[in-house]
């Protein structure tokens, strides 16, 4: 290819990737609209759930796809971060700070229980990091259901109620915001606030994909003792793993205390550290618009599972045989164990790790044809 | 002959029962290829272990280029100048050949978390540096056809010379070959050849562990012979080749 086709070519690449991001980003735009007037506005929680996800998804994407640290009790720091936000703005304490306070000050109090996780679990791998982890997480919950007595921090098993809805520069998130005659409905202005952190998220994620440091999280990944020869401080890097990825969880976890105006320790248990983790596995280990659909498609399709099993079962066969919600889980078990023999390395794997998939099978081809 | 590039006193190390090595010292100058061998399980590779870091020594000190190695530090040692390969190469086999000696330069560059996030002049400059380096390695060692590839696709011999270009990115004092011929054929171990000699020439000490001897003796200007953990002889090739001790422990009585 001569020199000038090849610039021909990064240029209508740019373009494309131009146009793209423009039409990604009306599409996001009017997302909510759609959405909101098609299919109601217990679909767009939904939706507001599943940007929560995605940012849970890609923080976890951090410790497991690129340093490889298998953590069972991530949901730990998206309590951490939903408890703190809790604690700080709510009548429990009669505190009620800001939300530019609070959501750093849960990134920052997450990210320092991660390094309080990774700390003791450096020299731990695979299965056993997963059971100090797991442990860790299940530990985080029950101080939470029990640090009501002898001083009443956390309210204990009944939770913390009546928690201040996120303001943003006088305007309270839970009302309509009307703005030079345009109203925007709350659900609305909490998808685009949402969506902004995810945004930023990703926008992080992929810097650190590109770095020194996200080099050497796949390093250690794909064989520690060559990452130390090579100079890796692999005690720090790790941490910052643990550190960076327990920081998206706190924001996440703030930003659903402030949405829900509720939280309790039963929001935190093992199975929804399993379900961010499925997220990751089942949307592509390490790439990241994989976890983001990871993160869509299992907050999303749980809930069509859920919505659309009865009438079906209705209209099949004239009345509920299943249960939805046991149905519910059925199905989510099914597609995971689907995914898991067709497509093993995820749904939407990256380059590098479709290109390691393509090369096993023409070795395979190879030896069927000898 | 130059000064003393790196001095080993003593070193012991046992497993348990099992000695490894007992009593070795050493002493490595600037700018040779030293050779490093013996029969199988002699304590050549659990030399090379303790002198970067990975296993703690029972007794014993490293002195290099005049400061103390500190044990079970292994990043340490490479950032003081030793970098090495591994008898079972161990690259990062889902990474590109590229990124793998990329990885390398990360004990001589300095970006963190915010560099990377903000992509700040200094970051995006070193960035550069760091893929610019990584390209010239990978010329160097003349696999720069392949850098798009997973290491894990890489034929065996160009893994090992990736294996040295990412060893190299870490800008080594000196470069510590566990067997780097093992496995290759004629013509490939000729081009290893050229290629430690090549570096030798750019100012960088090599130890050698091999067990091809022609390699090992017409390459090294100086040979260590470890045998049950212990040296038996260290003096030039010629001298080593004649060394009655030697040839009953290791060449088996006779010189082929």
């Amino acid at each position: 290819m001569t020199p000038s086709s090849t610039l021909e070519t990064l240029r209508t690449d740019k373009r494309i990737v131009i146009a793209a991001t423009v039409i990604i980003g009306i599409a996001l735009a009017v997302l909510p609209f759609i959405i909101g007037s098609g299919l109601g506005n217990s679909w767009l929680r939904i939706l507001n759930f599943a940007l929560l996800y995605i940012m849970l998804a890609l923080g976890l994407n951090i410790v497991v796809g690129f340093a490889g640290l298998l953590d069972l009790g991530y949901i730990a720091f998206y309590a951490v971060g939903a408890y703190l936000y809790a604690l700080l703005a709510s009548p429990h304490f009669g505190l009620h700070l800001p939300v530019w306070v609070i959501i750093p000050a849960g990134a920052a109090l997450a990210g320092i229980f991660g390094a309080l996780l990774g700390a003791p679990t450096l020299r731990l791998r695979g299965d056993y990091l997963a059971i100090v982890t797991l442990g860790f997480g299940e530990i985080v919950r029950i101080f939470l259901n029990n640090l009501n007595a002898p001083v009443n921090i956390t309210n204990g098993p009944q939770g913390i109620s009546g928690i201040d809805p996120i303001h943003l520069g006088g305007f309270t998130l839970a009302k309509p915001i009307s703005l030079l005659g345009f109203t925007l409905p709350s659900l609305h202005a909490y998808y685009y606030l949402f969506l902004a952190l995810a945004l930023f998220i990703v926008f992080v994620t992929i810097r650190l994909e590109n770095s020194r440091i996200g080099r050497a999280w796949v390093a250690i990944r794909e064989d520690e003792i060559a990452a130390k020869s090579c100079g890796i401080n692999t005690r720090n890097i790790k941490l910052l793993a643990f550190t960076m990825g327990a920081s998206f969880g706190g924001v996440a976890g703030g930003l659903f205390a402030g949405f829900q105006g509720f939280v309790s320790p039963e929001s935190f248990n093992l199975m929804e550290s399993v379900m961010v983790l499925c997220m990751v596995v089942l949307g592509g280990m390490g790439n990241i618009p994989g976890v983001i659909l990871g993160g869509i498609l299992l907050t999303i399709l749980p809930e069509i599972f859920r919505h659309g099993s009865g009438p079906v079962q209705l209209a099949i066969f004239g009345k509920i045989l299943l249960d939805p919600e046991a149905l519910r889980m059925l199905l989510f078990g099914l597609a995971l164990i689907v995914v898991m023999l067709y497509r093993p390395a995820g749904l939407w794997p990256s380059t590098t790790r479709r290109r390691e998939f393509r090369g096993d099978s023409t070795n395979d081809e190879l030896k069927a044809g000898e | 002959m130059s000064s003393t590039l790196l001095e080993a006193r003593a070193i012991d190390k046992h497993f348990g029962g099992v000695t490894a090595l007992r009593d070795v010292s050493l002493t490595i100058r600037q700018g040779e290829i030293y050779g490093l061998i013996g029969p199988n399980g002699a304590g050549k590779t659990s030399f090379f272990n303790v002198l970067t870091g990975l296993y703690h020594p029972d007794g014993g000190e490293l002195i290099f280029a005049g400061e103390k190695l500190q044990a079970s530090a292994p990043h340490k040692v490479a950032r003081l100048g030793i970098a090495r390969t591994f008898q079972n190469i161990r690259l990062f086999g889902n990474m590109t050949a590229m990124e793998n000696v990329m990885v390398g330069r990360h004990v001589r560059t300095h970006a963190g978390v915010f560099g990377a996030v903000l992509h700040d002049r200094r970051t995006t400059r070193e960035e550069a540096a760091i893929r610019r380096r990584a390209e010239e390695l990978l010329n160097y060692v003349n696999i720069a056809d392949r850098a798009d590839d997973l290491a894990r696709h890489l034929s065996y011999g160009d893994q090992r010379r990736l294996e040295i270009a990412r060893a190299l990115a870490t800008d080594p004092k000196l470069l510590a070959l566990d067997e780097p011929a093992a496995g290759m054929n004629g013509t490939e171990t000729a081009s290893l050849r050229e290629l430690i000699e090549g570096i030798r020439k750019d100012g960088i000490t090599v130890l050698l562990i091999e067990h091809d001897v022609k390699l090992v003796m017409g390459l090294c200007d100086r040979v260590a012979v470890l045998d049950y953990g212990e040296k038996i002889c260290e003096d030039v090739p010629s001298l080593v080749q004649k060394d009655p001790k030697v040839i009953e422990a290791y060449l088996g009585g006779s010189i082929a």
